[in-house]
């Protein structure tokens, strides 16, 4: 059985694409040999800054021969048809035989599919997969057609036998493949011949290229944090950059150099940034954490050691440092004088050309910080002064130069101007969390600015139509509203949302004046909490506009009621995500979307955690059997008689044991469930539900509502619906499936 | 490979290019005597890797970024630069080791240094064009862009032209060994007159920065954007043949150079700071249609494949 290797021989390759094409190499190689009828004993591939490498072992030597029967039409079928199964098959008539079916008599076709040899098989594959080979992005060089991440330059394709190697004959635009490679690009220039995968890898090794990019990312990290260590140091760890690096380079070269005395009081992030964004340098710190020296990592010896390499690649880093050192400098002062030429510089900056500057959109948020400061328990004058600094920082120059470190640099200056340490963490913090994995942020005052940040993005983004569609979300509005439900989930912040929604909206369609002078948001958002309870998606701008219709602002008033509704229900749908974690199915929230306080997302999650508990409990099971069997019941009845039965039911009119118990049941369990719903107690609520379980499977147990006495099946009913209404109070059970 | 010696000034740089990439095949070419700002702009780059013609070329370019200019005072940015532009088409196998040979030429020794090729892919919204390369690395530092041409004015680049592009300060001083652009020694510091990058170009960047920043007359500039993107089209509307000689004669390159002036005159307003950044985009994409309109030109004339036999 041979072996086969595969190198794709190129220019460089961009690191970050390297193992994702090795892995599709290995896919489609062996998917492909494996639909060709050829088994393997085990695979695995490699990839270089210049090279994807696979190899597979214990391959087949051929396909095996195959024979299939095929039916073909019956005997007494036209000529055409005939001749066109003759075609298809390859076949002439006298070689057809004849067998019976349940169509009666058929022509049948034996065809043998002829095995191949393993070197045939594998050219094929390899033609293909080169020529439609999945690179996030590739292209044409010289006169050719071919498309390859950067120039393809060599191919050597071998299967090894115990006797000897063989060249697999392929041809891809003019390049043949062979049994040839090349070592590393200035230690070992030249081409030389290989004969098996070990022979390949040793010979690589010998001509100064570490095949295997694990080999070399364990060979950097453990260089480094030896020469870190026996300098008294430490190497800050950074897996993402190990593996960019790793991809850099075919021979590793491990060099530290010291940072220049005058850069070592810039913050530690602003010289692990600047080191690891232009120069791919991991950061040496001492016991201190202070940032003292980097580690770079050269392709190749050199004869003086790596001096000119190292002496070089600290020129570069100083003339980095140097403009960060004087942003940094000119930053603090603007900070220290109070930041105002930075808030100011705001006003000319474009947050969406549609949603004006982000100098507008900062008061926006300031005000709702303001507002939502109470319930977060943050002091609403600190929360209102935050939100207005907290994004002071995106006109320094630090955070001009380094996007990533917003926020951060916002913390540093506003603690180098002695803010109140809240302000600075407010500005740290606003973004988050920016990802499920992301911490939350719990310092109230943060809280307050982080919600009044991401509740503005959404609505300002739906106010100008540009919700998330389909795979679409390019203002990443799907993480602005998860980090809505995180801050008032793990904060547990009951926070109602229709109002500042609503206002939010109202703000940008109408200005601020306005919004807050329509005095009846309460009231705006009493309706649309009452809506989400009935509705989740199916609302109307046009009832909204009636109701307006007298307000000169009428029609925009209208479009934030429905568009806050809209954005509600987007919340809720994010939720339904966000608790699939905990095994909370989408119907159990919809069935907890109901009462006056849909848009408190902490309240909303805690019912739904309650309800799923009970649902998952045999007494949660089968009352909601009941339920569902009392509704219907109920439903049928009213829709015959064309009544509803909501008179109350009698006791004294109870006829058997059973309905007199479940009158007892019901008398204690209404003021019990009304106590618990008060005081939020939703799993009391849930233990007050179950005491009903039984009366209520008794009563179907043993009576029959649709008594002959009118009077009777009258009462009967109208206990049902009590208990239906009961049961509404803490969930619409009837949106659960089954 | 003997070892190269170190060149002792920033022209002495610039005379051993050109005599490499000479013997190497290249047409030496002379910079394009307008404003642009880069090497690419010139016409023998971006008319000349449209069509199927071969085409080599090496030159020159002075450049200009008005936003750049920090009055002769930052050590290593200027609002007028040199780059040193190769443009080959085919892009031929070897383009790699022919550019290493450029760096070898001018003193850096790939024995001693650590030479690497980064993903860097290059496109240009107001060219309407785009290619894959790399930045190349010496010790760390950004030295060159290598450039596989894939699109340019919105054609599809066949065949594909490699380009190169060395950014003549910041090399000279790596190589030099020099930390402050304006101390470079331009000619050779022994010479009976030396002159530094100070004494040529230290006034120059303080006068083009005081306009460029803050005297340029906007309200001129504008109308000579709206004057140049005009006469572009104008000029393309034109017929292919010329009524007084009778001859086709496409004015693929008049065209162009109208659209050179209004893509540095958004540069200077952009300097200026009078345009928002919605604007911006209308701006570039405007340049880019005229970048497109003169790329659809060019490659209806002869030098860009059009032959009266089709």
């Amino acid at each position: 059985m041979p072996d086969l290797l595969i190198e794709l021989f190129s220019e460089e390759i961009p690191a970050r694409m390297q193992r994702r094409a090795a892995d599709d190499l290995k896919k489609l190689v062996t998917d492909g040999v494996v639909d060709a009828g050829l088994t393997y004993a085990g695979a695995v591939a490699h990839c270089t800054p210049r090279r994807l490498t696979l190899a597979i072992n214990g391959l087949t030597d051929a396909s095996p021969t195959t024979t299939e029967d095929r039916k073909g039409p019956r005997v007494d079928a036209p000529e055409k048809a005939l001749a066109g199964f003759l075609r298809g098959a390859g076949l002439t008539k006298d070689q057809l035989t004849i067998a019976d079916d349940k169509k009666g008599q058929i022509y049948v076709a034996r065809i043998t599919n002829q095995g191949r040899p393993a070197a045939a098989i594998v050219a094929d594959v390899l033609d293909r997969t080169i020529r439609n080979f999945p690179w996030p992005k590739s292209m044409r060089w010289g006169t050719g057609s071919l498309r390859w991440v950067r120039p393809l330059r060599s191919i050597l394709c071998i299967l090894t036998r115990e006797d000897g190697h063989q060249i697999v004959p392929l041809d891809v635009d003019g390049i043949g493949a062979g049994d040839t490679t090349e070592g590393h690009r200035f230690m070992a220039p030249g081409r030389f011949s290989v004969t098996s995968f070990d022979d390949y890898e040793a010979k690589l090794k010998r001509a100064k290229v570490v095949l295997s990019s694990q080999e070399r990312a364990d060979a950097i990290w453990q260089d480094a944090t030896n020469q870190a260590f026996a300098a008294g140091l430490e190497v800050v760890e950074d897996a993402g950059l190990l593996a960019e690096v790793a991809g850099l380079v075919e021979w590793p070269v491990v060099l530290m150099g010291r940072i220049d005395d005058a850069f070592l009081d810039l913050p530690p992030e602003v010289l692990q940034t600047s080191m690891k964004e232009h120069q791919k340098f991991f950061s040496v710190r001492d016991k201190t954490g202070k940032i003292v020296r980097f580690v770079t990592v050269a392709n190749r010896d050199t004869a003086d050691d790596g001096a000119t390499i190292l002496a070089g690649n600290n020129r570069v880093l100083s003339a980095r440092l140097a403009d960060a050192k004087f942003f940094w400098e000119n930053d603090l002062r603007v900070a220290k004088e109070g930041m105002e030429q930075w808030t100011d510089a705001l006003a000319n900056v474009t947050f969406h050309a549609k949603l004006g500057s982000q100098a507008e959109r900062i008061e926006r948020i300031a005000a709702l910080a303001r507002e939502l400061a109470p319930t977060v328990g943050a002091d609403p004058d600190l929360a209102e002064r935050a939100a207005r600094l907290a994004k002071a920082d995106l006109s320094s120059e630090m955070v001009y130069e380094f996007p990533e470190l917003q926020g951060l640099m916002g913390r540093y200056y506003a603690d180098a101007a002695n803010l109140p340490k809240e302000i600075g963490l407010a500005a740290q913090e606003h973004y988050s969390p920016l990802g499920p994995s992301d911490d939350v942020p719990t310092a109230p005052v943060s809280v307050a600015v982080a919600l009044a940040d991401k509740l503005d993005t959404l609505a300002g983004f739906w106010a100008i139509d540009e919700k998330p569609t389909g795979s679409k979300d390019p203002y990443a509005l799907r993480r602005a509203a998860l980090g809505v439900i995180r801050l008032v989930l793990e904060n547990g912040v009951s926070l109602l949302l229709a109002r500042p929604l609503f206002v939010e909206l109202a703000k940008i369609k109408i200005g601020r004046e306005h919004a807050l002078e329509f005095d009846a948001s309460e009231a705006v958002a009493e309706q649309l909490r009452e809506r989400q309870g009935h509705l989740v998606s199916d609302f109307r701008n046009k009832e909204f506009e009636k109701r307006h219709a007298q307000h000169r602002n009428g029609k925009s008033i209208a479009e934030s009621e429905a568009l806050a509704l809209d954005l509600l229900t987007f919340l809720h749908d994010r939720l339904k995500q966000h608790l699939k974690s905990e095994d909370i199915r989408h119907d159990v929230i919809d069935a907890v979307l109901t009462g006056d306080r849909t848009d408190d997302l902490a309240n909303v999650t805690a019912r739904a955690r309650a309800l799923n508990a009970f649902l998952a409990t045999d007494d949660g099971e089968n009352l909601l059997q009941g339920y569902k069997r009392a509704k219907n019941i109920l439903d049928q009845a009213e829709a015959k008689d064309g009544v509803e039965y909501s008179y109350g039911a009698d006791p004294k009119m109870a006829e058997t044991e059973e309905e007199r118990a479940l009158f007892d049941a019901m008398a204690p369990a209404k003021p019990a469930i009304e106590a618990a719903l008060a005081a939020e107690d939703y799993p009391a609520a849930m233990a007050a539900l179950a005491d009903l379980r039984a009366p209520i499977d008794a009563f179907f147990e043993g009576v029959q509502v649709n008594a002959e006495s009118q009077v009777v099946r009258r009462n009967r009913l109208n206990l049902l619906s009590e208990i239906v209404r009961l049961c509404a109070q803490i969930a619409d059970l009837s949106k659960i499936g089954s | 490979m003997s070892r190269p010696d170190t060149p002792r000034s920033f022209q002495e740089i610039i005379l051993r290019l050109q005599t490499y990439w000479a013997t190497k095949g290249c047409a030496i070419l002379q910079p394009y005597d307008m404003e642009v700002g880069a090497g690419t702009f010139h016409p023998a780059t971006t008319l000349r890797s449209l069509g199927p013609n071969p085409w080599s070329a090496a030159y020159v370019q002075p450049s200009r970024r008005p936003t750049d200019g920090r009055y002769g005072e930052n050590p290593n940015r200027l609002q007028h630069y040199y780059q040193y532009q190769v443009l080959i088409k085919p892009s031929p196998p070897d383009l790699q080791e022919l550019y290493l040979g450029s760096l070898q030429a001018i003193g850096i020794d790939a024995e001693l240094h650590d030479l690497r090729f980064v993903e860097d892919d290059w496109e240009s919204p107001t060219l309407g064009a785009w290619g894959l390369g790399w930045e190349v690395w010496c010790d760390g530092m950004e030295v060159s862009q290598f450039t596989y041409f894939q699109q340019v004015g919105g054609h599809d680049c066949h065949p594909v032209s490699g380009e190169l592009t060395y950014g003549l300060e910041r090399l000279a001083m790596y190589v030099l060994g020099v930390d402050h652009v304006m101390d470079m020694p331009f000619n050779d510091p022994s010479a009976p007159i030396p002159l530094t990058y100070g004494d040529v170009f230290k006034q120059t960047e303080e006068e083009y920065a005081r306009w460029n920043f803050d005297t340029a007359d906007t309200a001129v500039l504008l109308k000579q954007f709206e004057e140049a993107e005009a006469h572009c089209h104008e000029i393309l509307s034109r017929p292919a043949d010329d009524p007084k000689t009778g001859k086709r004669i496409v004015m693929a390159h008049p065209a162009y150079d109208q659209c050179i002036k209004a893509s540095h005159i958004f540069n200077l307003l952009d300097a200026r700071g009078v345009i928002s950044v919605t604007e911006r985009q209308a701006y570039i994409g405007r340049v880019r249609t005229l970048a497109k309109a003169c790329a659809d030109a060019f490659v209806t004339t002869r030098a860009g494949g059009w032959s009266d036999a089709a």
